[in-house]
């Protein structure tokens, strides 16, 4: 089989990831695009361990995927306790962190 | 014995002033007369040294003591050495008798001084230090003796402390005689990278090898920590305010001892101003210059005390010109600086006598008329005033008389100027003597004159006495001349006149001295007259010593203190801080970019990758 | 002064963890109720600290090996690094200055309020400082040098940080990061020379002793010579790395300026004795005259900046740096007076300034002003106070009778032997001296009483009991000088010996570059 459909969908995947954080405010949004991006890797990993005839890419593939779960049970947590305290998720008013 | 004995007269003052000083106020009642105590222990030891040396053939006299080595490093030994030669001996006598009747008689100056054990405490650690001086064997030793008088000196002028010009006069005091001691350490260091050694013994006995330069150099740096300590032109500007201390402090240290020490400083290297003509006729200079300056000032001043003072500086220039004149003067210098030291301290506690009974009163223009109300001191006074002057047979007849001859034999210009110094001093003690005893009354309302308390009358009686016969005493046989000869040498030379034309010049100036003096002052103005001629008005104002002293030095230290504080401040300090606000002005700039919006650092990062990526397949094509 | 100590116990270590131990258990004591029982404590650790000090001192054989003592054992043997300490004749008079001076910062400030945080934590920070520095004047080894050499920066931070006048937290930062600076061109130059010893031996090896027998290229001599440089003469501090020291002495308590002026900044000068002129002597030979001439200037510079100063702090603090320019100046002058000078120097600057900056400070704490236009005529509430300030001044001003003149006349001795200019111009600075400490008496302790001034209660008997042993010493050592040169000649002579830099037996009136002396 050709890598190269399998990569091209990841690819695009990425993109509309990436694009979906860099241009959404709601912070949900933002976070599914992030998974979103998350998971084009894993596409990319598994097309290539299935490319390298190895089992490399699949182990990582399911580290990144453990990896996202923590991260989402963190995240929404984050998310929820913005949303209690101002009523809004979008990202572009939780700038207090800065200089 | 003799060990015992030094120890004895060299540390009964400084224990004495130890348990003054640091026995606070419970030394109040009895500190006064044990500091008269250790001062009488000390004479007494200092007699039975005398009677010991006496016993002695002349050349078996110097006694050495090494207490304990003080300064071992490298080449450098310098030991605690004592050592007591016909010099010293002389030193430490006058010291000591002069000195414990000065105690005696500030035990009724200061009765009703609440501070009067610091007094005697100061006064103790006086006698302790100048006793040093006198007797260390080495001139680093001889430093700690230098400095120590200094410090009693800055002490005891500054001790009424609640004035603010006695702190001033007694900084100024501390501050010139520093400019001294610069040439002080500044010989010491010559002697020992030249000499290796700074023992008297040693550098006397090195100095004979030495290159032509290295006395010049050591005699001129003498010279000027002499001119600091003994108040010589130009460095004199200190001993007319230095009179803001108590008159007995001016009696004991600005007159008899202290300021004296620049002429032992001379005398004791005599070895080093005998290989040089070039330092002696410097020291001819200073010393003629101050005898002038002094008697000058001394003639214009109305503060009895500051025309005193402007009288020891020209007495003091008279010995510091004998000891310019090599082994001709030697021993004459030291010879007026003993009967100096009676008469002018006779002189000082007069003064302070009449101060005492006029309310501290110094304007000699508000006195008159005190020979009828303060008979003893008038008489003590003028016993004083005779031995300064030079009438036979009192002390400064001898002593001044044999230095003019000395000087004479040297040159004209020399014998001239001592002449002269001569007649001015008769012209301004006439002056005092008349302003004060004399004349018509010109007293403050308030003033009651009272003779003072026999504590006081007593120490001035003896020490008019001493001012009395001393100067024949040490002359018959010339026996001071021998006393001496062995530790300076001695050499006599008739001056170009015959004696009695001498005799006759000297007699003649100090006469027509007393005339303008009496004449000039037979009826004193109570306010001092405004419009004088320039020359007094220069007097008056110590021939602007200090205006010099300011203009030259004060201001453009205070311009140079200022602009060095900005200097600090703004640059070197501002290149610091220059460097520190430039890195906090970079994070500051920097911090921007932190603008706290999660989508611009995800840009961010989205932008790094693709420029990675860029990068990697720009090297893959290329 | 020879008997031997068993060497079975580790004296210069345990010398280290006596007030460390202290610092510790003055933190366990925190309860207010208890800050009696932790002043006792760290007392008696500074006490014990002294005592070991005076112990060793008398086990201290001047005329022996250079180190003695030494304890060592491996820390880091991959980097040729071990844990050592030991003592020679310089660090043992160190050791003394610093016990002494820990002990009586502990004791005048007996009473002193603390306004932020606790007495227990002034306390700790006082004694750890004093451990730290302790481990820098007995350290064996240059790594451990170093780590010391930083870590005693962090005791200070926070004594100026927390404890500090008004403008604490300025002064605290900028301290450290000056201090900072120079410690990163030490660790530069300490890879420099972790390098070249791996190259020479074979080996790396840290050890001082070792150090001094390598040689290195010229170049590469003189780029280390840098590095540690400008650490010490940040530290000592040396004209124009100074400005950070009268900002820091302005906003210390009285007891942290003294352990800052009085120990912390010797180290600098220290550091130039044990490491500058022994590892690396061609090149202080090569760097003495542009060294002297620093020198020279901050003698002149810190003393005209005294007399225009108008903070009693800030004033000793210039005129340390005026002093530290003498010390520099006995150290690069290379003759073993002047030497011996910079040490005792160093001792005598010690103990005045300590007790300039203590005396003052029972007045500071009174009157709640370090401006000097505050006072006048002090010494007509105090006299006790007066009297024990005017003896400090007038060792500072070198008086002679008193530590100081020792100090400063062998120092000058010593420059004089070597050249004749520099030792004139030195010179002057006794004038200096005499201006900026009798005009700071004047404007402060005599005159008439300034308003606000006759509140000023004498000092306590406790007070005077702190600071009286320094004027005591202060006598001692102006009279019996020996005591201390003995211990250290033969210790200044061996460094003399390994610098070669000719005899100076012949003044010359330049004569700066030592190395082309006969």
């Amino acid at each position: 089989m050709s890598p190269d459909a399998y990569l091209s969908l990841a690819s695009i995947l990425f993109a509309i990831g990436a694009a979906g954080v860099l241009l959404r405010r709601n912070a949900i949004i933002a976070f599914m695009s992030i998974e979103l991006m998350l998971n084009a890797a894993n596409l990319a990993f598994v097309t290539a361990a299935r490319a390298w005839g190895n089992l490399d890419g699949q182990v990582v593939a399911f580290f990144v995927m453990v990896v996202a779960a923590a991260e989402v049970v963190v995240g929404l947590a984050i998310i929820m306790t913005i949303f209690r305290s101002r009523q809004s998720t979008s990202v572009d008013e939780t700038s207090l962190l800065r200089w | 014995m003799t060990t015992t004995l030094l120890l004895l007269v060299l540390l009964a003052p400084a224990l004495g002033a130890a348990v003054l000083l640091l026995g606070g106020r419970r030394t109040n009642a009895w500190g006064p007369l044990a500091a008269i105590g250790v001062m009488g222990a000390a004479t007494a030891g200092a007699l039975a040294l005398f009677g010991a040396m006496l016993t002695r053939p002349a050349a078996e006299r110097p006694v050495g003591v090494l207490l304990y080595e003080w300064l071992a490093v490298g080449d450098l030994r310098v030991p605690f050495g004592l050592y007591l030669d016909q010099l010293s001996m002389s030193f430490v006598l006058l010291i000591t008798i002069v000195g414990t009747l000065i105690h005696v008689y500030s035990l009724g100056y200061m009765a009703h001084d609440p501070d009067r054990r610091l007094f005697f405490g100061y006064l103790n650690l006086f006698v302790a230090a100048m006793l040093l001086l006198v007797l260390a064997d080495n001139y680093l030793l001889l430093y700690v003796g230098w400095e120590g008088v200094g410090l009693a000196s800055y002490l005891l002028i500054g001790f009424y402390r609640r004035r603010a010009s006695a702190a001033t006069a007694a900084k100024k005091a501390f501050l010139i005689n520093r400019v001294g001691d610069f040439g002080l350490s500044v010989a010491i260091m010559v002697m020992f990278t030249m000499i290796g050694a700074v023992t008297f013994s040693a550098v006397d006995a090195g100095i004979v090898a030495m290159p032509g330069w290295v006395p010049l150099v050591l005699g001129l740096l003498l010279l000027l920590a002499a001119a600091g300590k003994s108040a010589q032109f130009p460095l004199q500007a200190w001993l007319f305010d230095a009179m803001e201390g108590p008159t007995p402090v001016s009696a004991l240290i600005h007159a008899a001892t202290m300021v004296t020490a620049g002429v032992y400083l001379i005398v004791r290297s005599a070895a080093i101003y005998d290989l040089s003509e070039t330092a002696r006729t410097a020291v001819i200079v200073v010393g003629g210059i101050s005898i002038l300056f002094g008697a000058i000032v001394g003639s214009a001043r109305d503060d009895i005390k500051k025309a005193l003072a402007g009288s020891t500086m020209s007495q003091i220039g008279y010995m510091v010109l004998a000891a310019g004149l090599g082994p001709i003067g030697y021993v004459f210098a030291i010879f007026h600086l003993l009967t100096h030291g009676f008469f002018k301290a006779n002189l000082f506690l007069g003064a302070g006598s009449v101060m005492h009974g006029m309310n501290d009163e110094v304007n000699m223009r508000r006195y008159g008329g005190l020979a009828w109300v303060m008979r003893l001191t008038f008489i003590t006074f003028l016993i004083g005033y005779l031995a300064i002057i030079g009438v036979p047979p009192f002390a400064g007849f001898y002593s001044k008389d044999s230095i003019i001859e000395a000087a004479l034999a040297h040159s004209w210009t020399a014998g001239i100027v001592a002449w002269l110094g001569a007649g001015l001093t008769a012209m301004y003690m006439t002056r005092m003597v008349m302003m004060t005893f004399l004349t018509k009354r010109r007293w403050q309302p308030d003033a009651h004159p009272h003779e003072s308390p026999p504590v006081m009358i007593i120490p001035m009686a003896l020490l008019a006495l001493g001012s009395a016969v001393l100067g024949y005493l040490l002359v018959m046989n010339d026996a001071f001349e021998h006393w001496l000869e062995p530790v300076t040498g001695f050499v006599h030379e008739d001056p170009p006149l015959a004696m009695p034309i001498v005799y006759g010049i000297t007699f003649g100036v100090v006469g027509l001295g007393v005339l303008i003096g009496v004449l000039a002052n037979l009826h004193p103005a109570a306010e001092a007259p405004t419009r004088v001629n320039p020359l007094v008005r220069a007097a008056r104002a110590d021939l602007y010593g200090d205006a010099i002293n300011e203009g030259l030095f004060m201001r453009p230290g205070q311009v140079l203190t200022a602009a060095t504080v900005i200097t600090d401040r703004r640059i070197v300090d501002g290149a610091v801080m220059a460097v520190a606000d430039l890195s906090t002005g970079a994070g500051d700039q920097l911090r921007r970019v932190e603008n706290g919006f999660v989508r611009s650092y995800s840009l961010a990062l989205v932008a790094g990758a693709v420029i990675v990526l860029a990068a990697l397949l720009l090297l893959r094509i290329a | 002064m020879a008997a031997s100590l068993p060497t079975a116990i580790p004296w210069t270590v345990l010398i280290v963890l006596v007030p460390l131990i202290g610092a510790v258990a003055v933190t366990f004591l925190r309860a207010p109720a208890q800050q009696r029982a932790a002043r006792w404590t760290a007392f008696g650790a500074s006490l014990l600290a002294l005592l070991l000090a005076v112990i060793l001192a008398i086990g201290f054989t001047p005329a022996g090996p250079g180190v003695q003592y030494l304890v060592s054992s491996p820390w880091l043997p991959a980097l040729g690094v071990s844990l050592s300490f030991g003592v020679t004749g310089i660090s043992l008079v160190m050791v003394l200055l610093t016990t002494v001076l820990a002990a009586t910062v502990i004791a005048a400030e007996w009473r002193m309020p603390v306004p932020r945080g606790t007495t227990q934590g002034y306390l700790a920070l006082l004694l750890s400082l004093e451990a730290l520095v302790l481990g820098v004047f007995l350290a064996r080894d240059l790594f451990v040098f170093y780590v010391l050499f930083e870590a005693m920066l962090l005791p200070v931070y926070f004594l100026i940080g927390r404890f500090g006048g008004s403008r604490r937290g300025f002064a605290a930062v900028k301290f450290l990061v000056y201090s900072l600076v120079g410690g990163l061109a030490m660790l530069a130059a300490l890879i420099g020379l972790f390098v070249e010893s791996k190259a020479a031996f074979g080996r790396p090896t840290f050890d001082m002793t070792a150090l001094a027998d390598m040689t290195m290229s010229t170049p590469t001599e003189r780029l280390i010579w840098w590095g540690f440089f400008l650490a010490f003469a940040i530290k000592a501090p040396l004209v124009p790395l100074h400005t950070w020291l009268p900002d820091a002495a302005a906003e210390s308590t009285p007891g942290t300026a003294t352990m800052l002026i009085g120990v912390l900044d010797k180290v600098g000068v220290f550091g130039m004795l044990v490491i500058l002129l022994p590892l690396l002597p061609n090149a202080s030979v090569f760097y003495a005259p542009m060294v002297v001439v620093l020198a020279l200037i901050g003698i002149l510079y810190g003393a005209v900046l005294a007399i225009g100063q108008g903070d009693m702090k800030r004033l000793f603090a210039y005129t340390s740096v005026s002093h530290f320019g003498f010390i520099v100046l006995g150290v690069f002058v290379f003759t073993g007076i002047a030497m011996n000078g910079a040490i005792f120097y160093m001792v005598a600057h010690g103990l005045s300034t300590a007790g300039l900056f203590l005396v003052a400070g029972y007045l500071m704490s009174q009157r709640g002003s370090a401006s000097i236009s505050a006072y006048g005529g002090v010494s007509q509430r105090a006299p006790l106070l007066a009297g024990l300030f005017l003896v400090m001044a007038l060792s500072t001003l070198a008086l002679p009778g008193l530590a100081g003149f020792i100090g400063e006349f062998l120092v000058l001795l010593g420059a004089f032997q070597r050249s004749v200019v520099v030792g004139v111009i030195a010179t002057t600075g006794i004038v200096l001296a005499a201006i900026y400490m009798l005009w700071l008496v004047q404007r402060v302790m005599v005159g008439p009483l300034q308003p606000g001034v006759d509140r000023v209660r004498e000092v306590t008997v406790w007070q005077a009991a702190a600071v009286g042993p320094l004027v005591a010493l202060l006598l001692l050592l102006g009279f019996f000088p020996q005591t201390v040169l003995s211990l250290v000649e033969p210790a200044a002579q061996t460094t003399l010996a390994g610098v070669p830099a000719g005899t100076a037996a012949t003044p010359s009136l330049f004569g700066l570059t030592g190395g082309e002396q006969p």
